[in-house]
């Protein structure tokens, strides 16, 4: 199974990145394999429809899990028929999202939110 | 009887940096002075001119953008129109698209990069528009469907039926594109400013923009009371004119708010909406001669 936490660093010490679609990371964490590795997020600089892109992004990369502050209802429309399921982070590190996750401590997103669209 | 020097009447838009400063106060009145007027109410997601002049309702019609369709038989999941889409209105899960209609900017370029021909376009409505009259004023007003993301088609659609008459452009307040395609056909642009510090912030933000675009333009001061106001020592310092004052009047407000046109009914608003539309006019008929382009 692979794990995509949205980081401010390509770090496993990093914090998690408050935001899903312009996160500048995503740590992708194999667990059968335990390695990780990461992602620059392309669409972090999109004009508009960054939560659809990332969500794309971490489809295209076979990700099975996200855990996340939060997330906006168009990237859980990509991501839920794609069977990426939603866990909500903890404030921790990205590595200690990932042992809370193992050990099962974190609890599924419980809501997604409208997003942040700006006007034109 | 000499003929025209000019094939139509000049457009004159009205704008300002922030909501409530008195746009629509300012088009209504101008267009209700002018012997002949056409009224265009550009502020699509909250328009109300309307609400003063209570046209005839004589033309209706839905406002619709093109939107891409999906064959599902004939995707075979290339990614190709995902990779295009600059606004990122596209998303592929194994075989199957989605495509997020309030995202799509109507460009067609996934429809002209898809190898199989799966994309084709469908007509989406976003709003609505009609046209009506009041008295000799020609109203043109347009409304935007809740949740929609961009007015600017709806705009588009309001200034393909502007005339050779006077017209009027009740812009969107602000600077954003919204405001930019409003004022796209204007000859002149009249920035209403409020008499207070951030008042002249707004101010200094739509003279950035009319600057920027290149438009002939002139400042009416509204609400202005005793004392120093910010927002003409701004067109001081600017040296941009002023065409005139519209004196802190409780009267006034009242009859606004009571959706009646102060022009109409008042021989002193008459008289001083009259006297900015004269300055105005005179301004664009001066410009013009100064500029060779026109």
């Amino acid at each position: 199974m692979i794990l995509a936490i949205p980081s401010d660093k390509e770090s496993l010490d990093s914090a998690i990145c408050v935001s899903f679609g312009r996160a500048p990371f995503y740590c992708l964490f194999n667990t059968e394999e335990q390695q990780n590795s990461f992602l620059v997020n392309s669409a972090a600089e999109s004009p508009g429809g960054a939560g659809i892109k990332a969500a794309q992004l971490l489809v295209d990369n076979k990700a099975d899990l996200l855990i996340t502050f939060r997330c906006g209802e168009n990237a859980a429309k990509v991501l839920e028929p794609a069977g990426v399921k939603l866990f909500k982070a903890l404030n921790l590190s990205v590595a200690d999202n990932i042992s809370a996750h193992q050990q099962n401590k974190l609890e599924p997103l419980q809501e997604v939110h409208a997003g942040f669209h700006h006007g034109h | 009887m000499q003929a025209s020097i000019m094939a139509t009447d000049p457009t004159i838009a009205i704008l300002s940096g922030k909501g409530g400063t008195g746009k629509t106060l300012l088009s209504v009145n101008l267009s209700s002075v002018a012997a002949m007027a056409t009224y265009i109410d550009c502020d699509v997601e909250e328009p109300n001119g309307n609400l003063f002049f209570k046209p005839s309702r004589e033309f209706e019609k839905l406002v619709t953008v093109k939107k891409p369709v999906v064959d599902e038989t004939l995707c075979d999941g290339c990614h190709k129109c995902v990779d295009f889409c600059a606004f990122n209105a596209l998303a592929l899960i194994g075989k199957r698209l989605m495509i997020f209609d309030e995202i799509c900017h109507s460009c067609g370029g996934c429809i002209y990069v898809c190898p199989q021909k799966a994309l084709s376009e469908s007509e989406r409505p976003i709003g609505e528009m009609s046209i009506g009259h009041s008295g000799s004023v020609r109203c043109i007003s347009g409304t935007m469907n809740i949740g929609e993301s961009s007015g600017v088609p709806i705009i588009e659609a309001l200034l393909k039926h502007k005339d050779g008459n006077l017209t009027i452009i009740d812009a969107p307040p602000g600077s954003s594109c919204l405001v930019t395609e409003s004022i796209r056909l204007a000859d002149f642009c009249i920035l209403v400013a409020e008499p207070t510090i951030f008042g002249s912030h707004n101010l200094a933000m739509v003279h950035q923009l009319v600057t920027l675009l290149g438009k002939k333009h002139a400042v009416v001061l509204n609400k202005t009371l005793e004392g120093v106001n910010p927002s003409e020592e701004y067109c001081k310092k600017n040296n941009i004119p002023i065409l005139g004052n519209i004196p802190f009047d409780k009267r006034l407000g009242k009859m606004n708010s009571e959706g009646r046109i102060a022009a109409r009914e008042d021989a002193h608003y008459h008289k001083l909406f009259s006297a900015i539309l004269e300055k105005a006019l005179k301004e664009v008929s001066d410009e013009t001669a100064a500029d060779p382009q026109r």
